[in-house]
């Protein structure tokens, strides 16, 4: 177990580090943030202290290794904008996109898994169509035209809601809609897919066999056997809580870690980039440990397989 | 009348390396341990052990598919040339496979005429009318219609399909073919159809067999001789009816006793325990934790394949020739 | 004496039918075997019987449990004759465990279902089922997992979970398939062996004669989705009497005697949506005549419980009579 866990951080730590350079780079070499930040007209000596300031007139190397220095120390930089800690504008975005991602992730779990555990057991049957004509649309349709549609219809057409900005819950309500309706869809889908092979399995027809009534052959027997796919996808959904919200955040002006990370972008704000992707890789790399860790739980194979690693 | 040697193999060993799950220990898992065989030109040798004997390994090595970690096997008397060289390569064209999943051995995508011609285009043979001749005469040669050559896979049933697999292995008119498990997988009155096609397809171009199979019933009706197979080695050999009548080792004596028979009601042999397993090989006779009438040497020092009179070849402490060679 | 009785059981899947006007009796602590190659119907059988089939199967005829009706029989009533009056174990045995319970947990289910035991008292019983059973360090055994078992270990676990209900027939579907030929022996052992301690009476389904031969007393001969002959075990392998019966006993290599080319059966199994109309059998049959063609024929008796269903038997019988 241990083995385990040591070898999964490495590999974290490892992506992590890819994520940190490629993000460097990309930056780097797609746009001259003095220039960006200071405006074309500045007067080349300011544009030239400005530079200095940040230790972009440095060879482009140099460069690297003083930031991975740094990031490796813990120092994650500061913002070229308005010159604060990084970690600090991020920090204070976390909550707003938490508020619309976590009740967005109640809406994908509440009504995609009981939809696709519905759809299954009703195979063929006229809710079961409509349950995935529903998803199928709900995962078609990109987020940001769902947004739009939404905003549309209840801001634009019935004005029940605001059509953007933040203040009240009732601000909140179209971004987690619109989250939350894609999420269940793919996860209505995924779990009509991992209950219809496992009812297709032959312990299900043993148990059935044995007496065990129907309700409890799908709760006792292949709902535990269904959930070992699916909480893969709920891990990939956990893992985009911090980052799962860009496009959304944009479409309503939410001011979430989504929207700072346009910004940051468009400004070549490399800090501020840099410490929102270090962020969500590392949520990402949490949640798949949680998923691997979830696994093990859930189906004793793994289990055993991965007992025999640490001895 | 004794038949040329086709095929030699000498003490083979094959280790694996197996993994328990992703991070798992690696346990090393010997699949074979020091067999030899030989395959005589228009011969068959039937090949009979249970799961995880290692007959399909066996099979593989002799068809050059996998090296041996020791031991060596000589086709036509010329060492076997390692896997990916030229050498290596023309000899696939004398040698063939046969698998237990015809549907598996088949692309599903291609009609059952381009499959069965597969092997002359890559071996060059013939211009493209003479394959077509060709595909349409060994088509018939194994049972099919020519018009079922324009078929896919999946529109044929499994013994058609198998009948297939067999037309595409003679397609190069090979000096061998290995069929592992070539019937298991197909019904009782269709596996008949089988083997009687294989025994006729052998009578007709003369290639040596290598039948594996778990079922003595099988290897008895294609096999002038047979060899059985207990956790990698070689416990017993003759030849069939001798072997059926008079087993000597008594792993054979159970398989024997173990063949389910319309209309036979005496007692059997029922072995204790569970299948060998090839990763925890027992100390000296593979077989003596299941053996009823194992002794204490059993444990301690493997039995070596001794020739018995009658052309038989025996691996067990309790056989001896001299005994046998008394009572006869 | 009856146990069971099935009667003009017929099986549709998607309209397209699949099982036709099957008649069988299990005498109380009997031993029927079901023989037949793949598609013949043998498994659709006793699924149709236990409510087993999916919900595309359309099932019609009766099957009678000491006189209750089983088809239409509500949920409740057949919940509680699975696995407490008729048991059933299949053909692959770890795969017809879930992997994700434990061994003693899903034995344990079928007695807290079957017998009201729960807790200890449970735990206990099973234990003492896998003993009974024959599976070596049993205590131990019902705290591992399916995968941890071997094939035929998992059989016999499947077995003592049969037993847990204290059934008063055990269906084996190809109970020893998947497994090895030495352990094919074990597991038939054990089978007889419970029929003689619990008097519990066995169907025993599989495509193998010999396998049923050894253990049966009467056998069924099924093709195409009926029996076509049906005979005390001995009777049959003495005077098999429908021709596909024949070809499959002649198409087993026999053991000794000189060795010929087998007298297989030529083509294949005709497939259910293209059925001849007559006997099903007769465009495979040697002794096929015009009337084979014509309407399927009926079951003739033609000994103390051994019919066939053949036009020639047919014809027998009217020169008896």
């Amino acid at each position: 177990m241990l083995r385990f866990l040591a070898s999964r951080l490495a590999r974290a730590l490892l992506t992590i580090a890819m994520v940190v350079t490629f993000a460097f780079v990309v930056l780097r070499l797609s746009g001259d943030p003095a220039l960006l930040i200071m405006s074309v007209d500045a007067p080349p000596e300011a544009i030239a202290a400005f530079r200095a300031a940040w230790g972009l007139d440095e060879p482009l190397w140099m460069q690297y290794v003083k930031y991975f220095g740094a990031i490796v120390q813990g120092d994650l930089g500061r913002s070229m904008r308005d010159g604060r800690d990084a970690i600090v504008l991020v920090t204070e975005r976390i909550p707003a996109t938490l508020a619309l991602t976590l009740p967005a992730l109640a809406i994908k779990i509440g009504i995609g898994i009981p939809a696709g555990i519905y759809a299954a057991l009703h195979r063929n049957s006229l809710t079961d169509r409509l349950v995935m004509t529903l998803a199928v649309m709900g995962f078609t349709v990109p987020s940001f035209v769902l947004g739009l549609l939404l905003v549309l219809v209840f801001a634009v057409q019935l004005g029940w809601l605001p059509s953007g900005g933040d203040g009240t819950w009732r601000h909140a309500i179209l971004p987690v809609v619109t989250l939350g309706i894609g999420g269940a869809a793919v996860l209505a889908r995924f779990t009509r897919s991992a209950m219809l092979e496992v009812l297709g399995q032959p312990y299900i027809r043993t148990a059935s066999a044995k007496g065990v009534p129907w309700r409890a052959v799908v709760r006792g027997h292949a709902l535990p056997n269904a959930a070992i796919p699916t909480v893969t996808i709920i891990g990939f959904m956990v893992g985009s809580l911090i980052a799962g919200a860009v496009v959304v955040e944009s479409v309503f002006s939410w001011p979430g870690v989504g929207r700072l990370l346009v910004v940051a972008v468009s400004n070549r704000d490399l800090a501020v980039v840099q410490c929102i992707l270090l962020l969500v890789a590392a949520t990402m790399v949490a949640s798949n440990l949680i998923v691997d860790l979830l696994y093990g739980a859930l189906d004793p194979r793994l289990r055993q397989a991965r007992a025999g690693g640490a001895g | 009348m004794r038949a040329a040697t086709l095929l030699e193999a000498r003490d083979l060993v094959r280790r694996y390396v197996m993994r328990r799950g992703l991070l798992g220990r690696s346990v090393p898992v010997t699949a074979v341990a020091g067999l030899s065989l030989t395959l005589h030109r228009g011969r068959t040798l039937g090949l009979v052990g249970e799961s995880g004997c290692g007959k399909s390994t066996t099979g593989r090595m002799v068809l050059g598919l996998e090296m041996p970690d020791a031991g060596s096997v000589a086709f036509e008397g010329r060492p076997m040339p390692p896997p990916g060289t030229a050498a290596w390569r023309a000899l696939r064209a004398r040698m063939q496979m046969v698998f237990q999943d015809p549907l598996g051995a088949l692309d599903r995508r291609m009609t059952v005429a381009a499959q069965v011609a597969e092997p002359l285009d890559i071996h060059g043979v013939g211009g493209a009318a003479e394959r077509a001749d060709r595909v349409e005469a060994l088509l018939r040669n194994v049972g099919l219609r020519p018009d079922q050559g324009a078929r896919y896979p999946h529109e044929l049933s499994g013994g058609q399909r198998q009948r297939v697999v067999l037309a595409r292995a003679l397609a190069t008119s090979p000096a061998m073919l290995v069929c592992d498990e070539p019937i298991s997988a197909l019904d009782v009155s269709i596996q008949a159809q089988v083997m009687n096609l294989l025994v006729e397809l052998q009578a007709e171009h003369g290639m040596a067999l290598l039948f594996i199979s778990h079922d003595l019933r099988a290897v008895r009706q294609v096999s002038e001789r047979v060899a059985v197979m207990y956790l990698g080695t070689i416990v017993e050999e003759g030849e069939p009816d001798a072997l059926l009548r008079d087993a000597r080792h008594p792993y054979t004596q159970a398989l024997v006793s173990a063949i389910p028979h319309p209309g036979r009601s005496d007692g059997r042999i029922v072995l204790q325990g569970d299948p060998p397993n090839p990763a925890a090989r027992p100390s000296g006779c593979p077989f003596h934790p299941r053996c009823p009438v194992a002794v204490a040497r059993c444990a301690q020092e493997a039995p070596v394949l001794r020739d018995h009179p009658g052309g038989r070849r025996v691996a067990c402490h309790l056989a001896d020739p001299a005994a046998f060679a008394e009572a006869a | 004496m009856t146990l069971v009785a099935i009667r003009g059981l017929s099986v549709a899947f998607d309209g397209i039918p699949a099982l036709r006007e099957v008649d069988l009796d299990v005498p109380r602590g009997g031993a029927v075997g079901m023989v037949g190659e793949s598609g013949c119907g043998k498994s659709v059988t006793w699924l149709a019987a236990l409510g087993l089939l999916p919900g595309r199967a359309t099932v019609t005829g009766s099957v009678a449990l000491d006189g209750q009706e089983l088809l239409g029989a509500q949920g409740a009533t057949l919940d509680r004759v699975r696995g407490g009056r008729v048991a059933m174990i299949f053909q692959d045995p770890a795969s017809s465990l879930n992997p994700v319970h434990r061994l003693g947990t899903q034995v344990a289910e079928a007695l807290r279902l079957h017998r009201g035991m729960v807790g200890t008292a449970a735990r206990a019983e099973a234990k003492r089922l896998f003993d009974q059973v024959g599976i070596p360090d049993a205590a131990r055994r019902l705290d591992a997992y399916p995968h941890e078992l071997s094939g035929g270990q998992n059989q016999r676990v499947m077995i003592a979970m049969a037993l847990a209900g204290q059934p008063e027939l055990l269906v084996a579907d190809e109970p020893t398939t998947a497994l090895d030929v030495t352990i094919q022996a074990q597991i038939l052992d054990l089978l007889n062996r419970l029929r003689r301690e619990t008097g519990m009476a066995l169907v025993l389904i599989s495509h193998d004669l010999g396998v049923v031969s050894e253990t049966c007393e009467e056998v069924a001969v099924m093709y195409a989705g009926r029996i076509v002959e049906q005979a005390p075990a001995e009777a049959l392998f003495a005077n098999p009497s429908h021709p596909y019966t024949r070809g499959l006993l002649a198409a087993l290599p026999p053991l000794d005697g000189p060795r010929q080319k087998l007298a297989a059966i030529p083509g294949g199994v005709p497939e259910p949506w293209a059925m001849p109309r007559g006997c099903a059998f007769a465009p495979r049959c040697a002794r096929r005549t015009p009337a084979c063609e014509v309407a399927v024929p009926s079951h003739a008796r033609i000994a103390e419980r051994h019919s066939v269903a053949c036009v020639l038997a047919e014809a027998r019988e009217l020169v008896a009579a």
